[in-house]
């Protein structure tokens, strides 16, 4: 278990080195940083001084050192657009992405898995081919389409919700929160159905799938055959052996949301980390960028992390030192 | 045969495709008595697990069964409803599969699974269903039931999993079960002690079994009588002894050929030419006709119905018809 | 070897002919690429001619006379008086050129990188892989976003915008190489270790010849799904990066773009000036889609 973990931890390691080669290559590449930060007036000697100061003529290996070991303490520079610290702006703006992304995982989670069981039970009922068909609607229509038709039906048309922004927050130390307020929670629903429904549509058909697939298997029919009800054949034996492969991709996806609030946060101006990162791309914001990346990587592989300890838990052929110590 | 445990009565069982309806199952008939083993041999593809399965209620749609009677002690089962023919399942009718590796849930405890299966069809504690699920595993010879019952299927052998499927199937004291090949995935040093078990334990009981198999030396060892099925359809049915012995249908006597004896060491095991035709190529007539070296006009032109051959044997064959005899006569002539 | 293509064949034809949603989706598909492909010819009017605009004509709602000139428009007018269902047709092409390129770009390379990690296998095959796996953890969109802020930071600025659609075909086909490569690669590695490729290495035949001759006519169902169903994802990819303002430039509006525009004018009450383009959008996307579901199933009917 622990060796596993170790290996697990490892691997993690390495993916955030490379991604932060990425960065470092496109925070060093990318335009020349001298440029960006200092005007069209600057002399030649100003430049190199500059240079010399920021430790440009360094060679790679003690530059990308120096670039981890700024990363490693949350340090990614001066904004190019906005002339402030990169962290700070990240920071004041993760806590919008992040309650964005936890309402709509759990709306996804939740539907998600309820229509995937509901239409894997009933297979050929007129609800579940209609659940399956929007599903398969859902799946193409883009997710910026989703939030404007949102807006148009709620926002514009029957002006029941907000179109855009957080409403009214409150500051909890470190944290802003929108859940404490009416305004704030009214603002959220549009947005957090948007950023859901494309990865509930996901969730959904992988349950559909992976039940149906269990339900083909033998210990299920011989659960049938021992005369266990419905109820437990579906929820008790078939649902769980679903959750499985559900569990992993499910909180894969995890990471997808707070990638793709990319979108949903410029639909809806939510004053998110991904707006922030789409201004970066739009005006070539070299540090915003890279730190982004970091981010959005170091959340992928906590996540994978996380994932595989909980497969572990969940799947008892896993847990091979268990049974190892039982004989 | 009136006081007969299970009677299958003309039963077809039909699987619609998108090119036509394949019978896969057509017109069997077949009495198990309380207490018998009544073995089912023939080929794969012949239809012994789907008799099993539509004995059950559990045929994958979809399949169906189109016509004939499934009666348990008298009283129709084939058209009960869902909950009606689930509270028959492991309480009166258990099943073993054939594989039981694949056989149990591999997220549950052993004893999660027995305790669930005994609670359902008996209104005990949990405590006292722990201590029936513990005996009961003792009695098919799991070694430490009372510690082992708390592992998970994969800290199990092959062998030592059919023995807690077996257990799964009679937890509920069943009156019948049905054994599908319950051997076949198992290693051949384990497979006599299953059949034993199986046979043993519910001979104990009192429960009748339908075992299943391609093996006509398991039957042979174990069976009191033998269903004989061919593309569907039943060959040959009698007591096992006579059967074996002197089986009439061609059909049976080349399976029986096939199986090697101590006495006979220096004959070549006889192999019966020609493959089992396919569902939907069934030829017209008897459906063993194309492979068979005694086949005459009449062969090729009607089907055979089971014949009485007294003694309850029954043979599904023209040889043994008496106007179908004299033709063949007159065509010799 | 030729009576089982032939059933192969039957049989996705018999499918095809027995799915309504199938017959629908590829008729709905084709007249979407055929009014796209034909749009100079079909279209009433030509949106980028900046001389036959008429600011007057601006905000006229589908298919009533305009307040001022009279004119009639099937699907109305943006701001600028261009014709609704013009800017469609002319922006479909966009989209699908995008979405057509950026697939044969992604599955280009897949199929070329596939079959090098595939036949070379060793640190080659071991390398891509991980960069697969890699790439594959992340959502394709934020591949295809990095890429293209990446691709722009190297552009001096006078060139963006003309340039920006080879970025957004490259930042797209760059960001879904990868399934085409695990197929390819899977195939390439099972045909290999086959005797009869054995056997042609040995006498000599060049590996291209045994590539080409074996290996590729093996996977071209799997990568005629992928690259379906890729394609109906490049049309969105591109739609979304448009809508987000990072894709194609406004002087060459995609469906994207048109939504984009439109959704300044959802508040005002000019809704068919975004409701259109959506629905071509959705139209487009969801045949695509349809017809890669069922090209998938059709070609492995285990998993119906």
């Amino acid at each position: 278990m622990l060796a596993y973990i170790i290996r697990r931890i490892l691997q993690s390691v390495l993916v955030m080195l490379v991604v932060a080669l990425v960065s470092f290559a496109l925070f060093r590449f990318v335009g020349d940083p001298i440029n960006s930060m200092v005007g069209q007036e600057a002399t030649i000697a100003d430049r190199e001084a500059l240079r010399e100061q920021l430790g440009l003529n360094d060679p790679f290996l003690t530059q990308f050192a120096t670039f981890i070991g700024r990363a490693a303490q949350g340090d990614f520079g001066i904004s190019y657009r906005l002339q402030q610290p990169v962290m700070e702006l990240i920071l004041s703006r993760l806590p919008a992405t992040l309650e964005l992304a936890l309402v709509s995982g759990v709306l996804a989670f939740v539907f998600g898995v309820g229509f995937g069981v509901y239409t894997a039970l009933k297979r050929n009922g007129w609800l579940s081919n209609t659940i399956m068909t929007v599903s398969l609607i859902g799946v193409s229509l883009p997710t910026f389409l989703i939030g404007v038709l949102l807006i148009w039906v709620f926002a514009v048309e029957l002006q029941w919700l907000p179109s855009f922004g957080r409403g009214d927050t409150v500051q909890i130390g470190g944290w802003t929160t929108g859940f404490l307020t009416a305004t704030g929670r009214a603002s959220i629903i549009l947005p957090a159905i948007t950023l859901g429904l494309y990865q509930m549509t996901l969730i959904m058909r992988l349950v559909r799938a992976e039940m149906l697939e269990v339900l083909r298997t033998d210990y299920i029919k011989f659960a049938r055959a021992r005369g266990l009800s419905n109820r437990a054949v579906h929820f008790g034996h078939a649902l769980k052996n679903t959750m499985v492969p559900v569990i992993t991709i499910t909180g894969l996806q995890l990471g997808s949301i707070i990638a793709f609030s990319i979108i949903t946060e410029t639909v809806f101006q939510w004053p998110g980390v991904g707006a922030l990162f789409i201004n970066s791309v739009r005006f070539v914001d070299v540090p915003v960028m890279a730190a982004y990346l970091m981010l959005i990587a170091l959340v992928f592989v906590v996540i994978n992390l996380i994932v595989d300890l909980l497969y572990y838990v969940v799947d008892p052929r896993l847990r091979v030192d268990r049974a190892a110590s039982r004989h | 045969m009136t006081d007969a445990l299970l009677s299958v009565r003309n039963l077809r069982v039909e699987f619609p495709t998108r090119r036509g309806i394949l019978t896969a199952i057509d017109d069997v008939s077949f009495d198990i008595m309380p207490g018998e083993v009544l073995g089912v041999v023939g080929e794969s593809g012949a239809g012994k697990s789907l008799t099993g399965a539509a004995i059950i209620g559990l045929l994958e749609p979809p399949g169906r069964i189109a016509a004939g009677e499934i009666l348990l002690k008298g009283q129709r089962i084939d058209n009960l409803d869902a909950e009606a023919m689930r509270r028959i399942r492991g309480k009166r009718i258990g099943m073993v599969f054939q594989d039981p590796l694949t056989s149990l849930n591999p997220l549950y405890t052993v004893a999660q699974q027995l305790i669930e299966t005994i609670r359902t069809h008996a209104d005990i504690s949990e405590a006292e269903a722990r201590s029936r699920a513990v005996a009961l595993l003792d009695r098919v010879g799991i070694p430490a039931a009372a510690r082992r019952i708390d592992d998970y299927p994969h800290h199990f052998s092959g062998g030592m999993r059919q023995r807690v499927v077996i257990a799964l199937a009679l937890c509920a004291e069943p009156e019948l079960v049905i054994a599908d090949e319950p051997t076949t995935a198992l290693d051949v040093s384990v497979q006599s002690q299953i059949i034993d078990l199986i046979k043993e334990i519910c001979a104990e009981r009192g429960a009748a079994v339908m075992l299943i198999t391609h093996d006509m030396g398991v039957i042979a060892e174990t069976a009191d009588r033998v269903a004989v099925l061919y593309a569907g359809r039943l060959a040959e049915i009698g007591p096992v002894r006579e059967v074996i012995t002197a089986a009439e249908h061609p059909y049976t006597a080349g399976l029986m050929g096939s199986i090697p004896t101590l006495t006979q060491d220096n004959a070549r095991l006889v192999q019966i030419p020609g493959a089992m035709p396919r569902l939907n190529a069934i030829p017209q007539g008897c459906a063993f006709n194309p492979r068979c070296d005694r086949a005459f006009d009449r062969c090729f032109k009607d089907r055979p119905d089971p014949l009485d051959r007294g003694n309850g044997r029954k043979v599904a064959c023209w040889l043994f018809d008496e106007v179908g005899a004299a033709a063949k006569e007159k065509a010799n002539v | 070897m030729n009576r089982f293509a032939r059933m192969w064949d039957s049989d996705i034809a018999w499918s095809f002919r027995h799915s309504p949603v199938a017959i629908v989706a590829t008729i709905v598909a084709l007249i979407i690429i055929l009014g796209a492909v034909f749009a100079p010819w079909i279209a009433p009017y030509d949106p980028f001619d900046s001389a036959s605009l008429n600011l007057m004509d601006g905000f006229t709602p589908p298919g009533e006379p305009n307040q001022f000139t009279g004119n009639v428009y099937l699907m109305g007018t943006d701001n600028q008086g261009r014709d609704i269902f013009s800017t469609i047709l002319y922006g479909a092409r966009i989209s699908l050129f995008v979405g057509f390129a950026a697939v044969a770009l992604g599955m280009f390379l897949g199929i070329g990188l596939g079959l090098l990690a595939g036949w070379r296998g060793g640190w080659v095959d071991s390398l891509l892989m991980r960069i697969a796996d890699v790439q594959l953890s992340f959502p394709s969109i934020l591949i295809a976003l990095l890429i293209f802020g990446i691709a722009r930071g190297f552009i001096p600025p006078s060139m963006r915008e003309e340039v920006a659609i080879w970025v957004l075909i490259v930042s797209i086909g760059l960001s879904d190489w990868v399934q085409f490569a695990r197929v390819v690669r899977g195939a390439t590695m099972v045909e290999k270790s086959k005797e009869y490729v054995q056997a042609a290495r040995v006498i000599g035949v060049h590996p291209a010849r045994i590539v080409v001759k074996h290996i590729l006519p093996n996977v071209m169902g799997p990568v005629l799904v992928i690259a379906t169903i890729g394609l109906a994802l490049a049309i969105i990819a591109e739609a979304t990066l448009s809508f987000l303002g990072v894709g194609v430039p406004p002087t060459q509006p995609s469906l994207g773009t048109l939504i984009r525009i439109g959704q300044q004018y959802l508040f005002s009450g000019e809704w068919w000036i975004i409701l259109f383009p959506s629905i071509a959008l959705l139209l487009l996307a969801l045949s695509v889609n349809l017809l890669g579901d069922w090209l998938r199933d059709a070609l492995n009917p285990r998993l119906r």
